[in-house]
């Protein structure tokens, strides 16, 4: 009801960024204090990864910039830091604030790629199963159902290790983001499958299908044009939560030694070459990438959540 | 009963069929089980000799029958890397998984279930809000970080725990078992904590959200009418109606738990399957791969087999109403 009294006191002929300042996903979004915080420090990590050369103190990755003597320094606030490097240095010297920085930035990157290729590929086939019905839809349901019985990061694990027996030892490191990328991806498409055929099932019998097939438009093109823009918004939340899940899953992947490699870090990879020295007492290089990495996570998280009940109605 | 059985055992033996297949056509196109076995200086017709006394000229079809054959008798062939049989490889490495993994689940039960009972009773005390945060902690970190700075607090700056290995082992069998020396129980803390935290808020986060909604039953409002002790209200009638989703969902879990000891393994240098799995990946060591997969597979199935009779026995309106409609029908 309180929409509707918005709509009508709104001016006539509002722009669409003032209509969403009006509507109600906007007035949810101001309510929720955890949620704005929760937004600041996700756009933090986002505008700190895309312009990782230029907010990073140094550049991690290149080698002259690099001072062994530097090496092993602690973090400013403790005995021993020095206030060129805020969070300290690892074991050759490298500023820690700048490969987190860095490494946020190959977390998300394949965060992202791989999400993409999960909702490309499972839209794709929640189009064909929830529109075509019949066999194909029982045979990719069932596919859907025996992957969805195993977690995500066996399956990603088991990807990874065939992609990798088939490429060549000598390309792992350069394919390494390719291959997470794929990984990840594949370990992820059924939430958005089943999602799209559920709705799609749904809106295939609506007038306006019927409408589109009788005037005998291309099955392809109705479920691209007229299907798709009505099932997004489930999509987008179990996209926003995959995000998480997708950067948990390279993390965890390159923490375990199959991700990325040590030449170009993502964040689970820093805190696994620090996890040798936390018994030397250099504490600081596998923790702060961890925390960086949950501060990142939860984020993504509670926005995921809050989107949920946002874009639900049933909650208003 | 009979036919649902039936059913759903025909659906396992499917899913372990397409999981044989899925290992088989790793054994048939990643790397070249000759090119592993032979030196050198092995000429072509002695390859060639080979590869037909292996039967890999055969048809395909032959081959999976001949694979799945060895697979039913728990031959899975040598290890690329060690050139030992993967099932004794396996076995060895087996006690140490599943003694971690039931520790851990065990652990999540007899913590998660009181946390989401006092947080379904309670909700709005200091403790519960408390335990809310840690729920949400426990979904956010990630596993191997907790383990991460467990090892820095426990091991590193207090010193109390080990923070690596399985400790002093004892032979029961065939079963190494740390469970008898206390440094193995030692061990054993830190790992399965880190392993059962997730459990444990899941399992503390369904019991809360179940004994909410028990809570505002009919049932309930007419137990307390009647007078009965809060004791009895809320672990007689309440709890009671909770523990079938918990039931199902931790008979599940197990399964991830074992999938997820992966991690666990190899942020403590457990010497379980997991460890011997992520070697296995790093090596492209195939037939351990495959195996790892069958066996795990193995586990899931008849996981949630059990899980699914068990549900059959403990809900009877799921007996009623299929019978009722099976006699229906017939």
């Amino acid at each position: 009801m309180t929409d509707l009294a918005e709509q009508t006191a709104a001016p006539q002929r509002a722009s669409a960024l003032q209509r969403f300042f009006d509507g109600d996903i906007w007035y949810s979004f101001t309510r929720s204090r955890v949620t704005m915080v929760a937004a600041a420090i996700t756009a933090l990590f986002f505008v700190a990864a895309l312009f990782a050369p230029l907010v990073a103190p140094t550049n991690p990755y290149d080698l002259a910039a690099l001072n062994l003597l530097d090496a092993f320094t602690a973090p400013a606030w403790t005995e021993g830091g020095s206030a060129k490097h805020l969070l300290g240095t690892d074991e050759q010297g490298r500023d820690m604030l700048s490969a987190i920085i860095f490494g946020a930035r190959v977390s998300l990157t394949v965060g992202f790629a791989s999400i993409l290729f999960s909702m490309v590929l499972g839209i794709t086939l929640g189009l064909i199963a929830g529109y075509t019905g019949g066999l194909v839809d029982a045979f990719i349901m069932r596919v859907a159902d025996v992957q969805l019985s195993f977690p995500a990061i066996l399956i990603a694990l088991l990807v990874d290790g065939v992609v990798r027996g088939v490429l060549p030892p000598s390309m792992h490191n350069d394919m390494a983001i390719w291959v997470l990328i794929f990984s990840i991806g594949i370990s992820n498409w059924v939430q958005f499958a089943r999602t799209v055929r559920g709705s799609c099932m749904v809106e295939r019998n609506k007038e306006y299908v019927q409408a589109a097939r009788i005037i005998g438009i291309h099955p392809g093109l109705i479920m691209l044009r007229h299907v798709l823009p009505n099932v997004m918004g489930p999509v987008l939340v179990i996209a926003t939560i995959g995000l998480a899940i997708a950067v948990l899953l390279e993390a965890t992947l390159s923490f375990l030694g199959v991700g990325m490699p040590p030449t170009r870090p993502s964040l689970g990879t820093l805190v696994n070459s620090g996890q040798n020295f936390l018994a030397s007492g250099e504490w600081w290089i596998a923790v702060f990438p961890g925390l960086a990495l949950a501060l990142l996570v939860l984020s993504v998280n509670l926005l995921g959540d809050w989107l949920r009940d946002a874009l639900n109605p049933k909650l208003r | 009963m009979i036919a649902f059985v039936l059913r759903r055992l025909l659906q396992a033996v499917v899913v372990m069929l397409v999981v044989a297949l899925i290992a088989f056509l790793m054994f048939k196109f990643v790397g070249d089980p000759v090119a592993q076995m032979v030196g050198q200086e092995t000429t072509i017709a002695e390859r060639e000799a080979l590869r037909e006394r292996l039967g890999l000229n055969d048809p395909i079809i032959a081959q999976f029958a001949r694979y799945v054959a060895d697979v039913a008798q728990a031959d899975f062939g040598l290890s690329f890397r060690t050139s030992q049989p993967v099932d004794t490889m396996l076995a060895e490495r087996l006690p140490a998984t599943l003694e971690l993994a039931i520790v851990a689940a065990l652990y999540a039960l007899v913590v998660g279930i009181p946390m989401g009972v006092y947080t379904g009773l309670y909700p709005n005390t200091a403790l519960s809000r408390l335990f809310q945060a840690i729920s949400l902690a426990g979904i956010s970190l990630p596993t191997f970080f907790v383990g991460i700075l467990l090892i820095l607090l426990f091991g590193v700056v207090l010193g109390w725990l080990p923070t690596f290995g399985r400790g002093e082992t004892v032979q029961v069998g065939w079963w190494s078992t740390g469970l008898l020396t206390v440094s193995g129980l030692k061990s054993l803390i830190l790992p399965a904590f880190t392993l059962g935290m997730f459990q444990l808020t899941l399992i503390m986060r369904l019991v809360r959200s179940e004994m909410l909604e028990v809570l505002r039953t009919d049932y309930i409002k007419f137990a307390r009418a009647r007078g009965l002790t809060n004791r009895s209200v809320h672990f007689g009638h309440a709890l009671k109606n909770t523990l079938v989703p918990v039931i199902t969902i931790t008979g599940l879990q197990l399964g991830s738990i074992i999938a997820f000891a992966i991690i666990t393994e190899a942020v403590f240098q457990w010497p379980g399957m997991g460890l011997l799995f992520l070697q296995a990946i790093q090596f492209v060591d195939i037939p351990v791969m495959s195996t790892y997969l069958i066996l795990i597979s193995f586990f899931f199935v008849v996981i949630n087999l059990i899980v699914d009779l068990l549900y059959y026995a403990v809900d009877p309106r799921l007996r009623i109403d299929r019978t009722a409609i099976s006699s229906a029908a017939g």
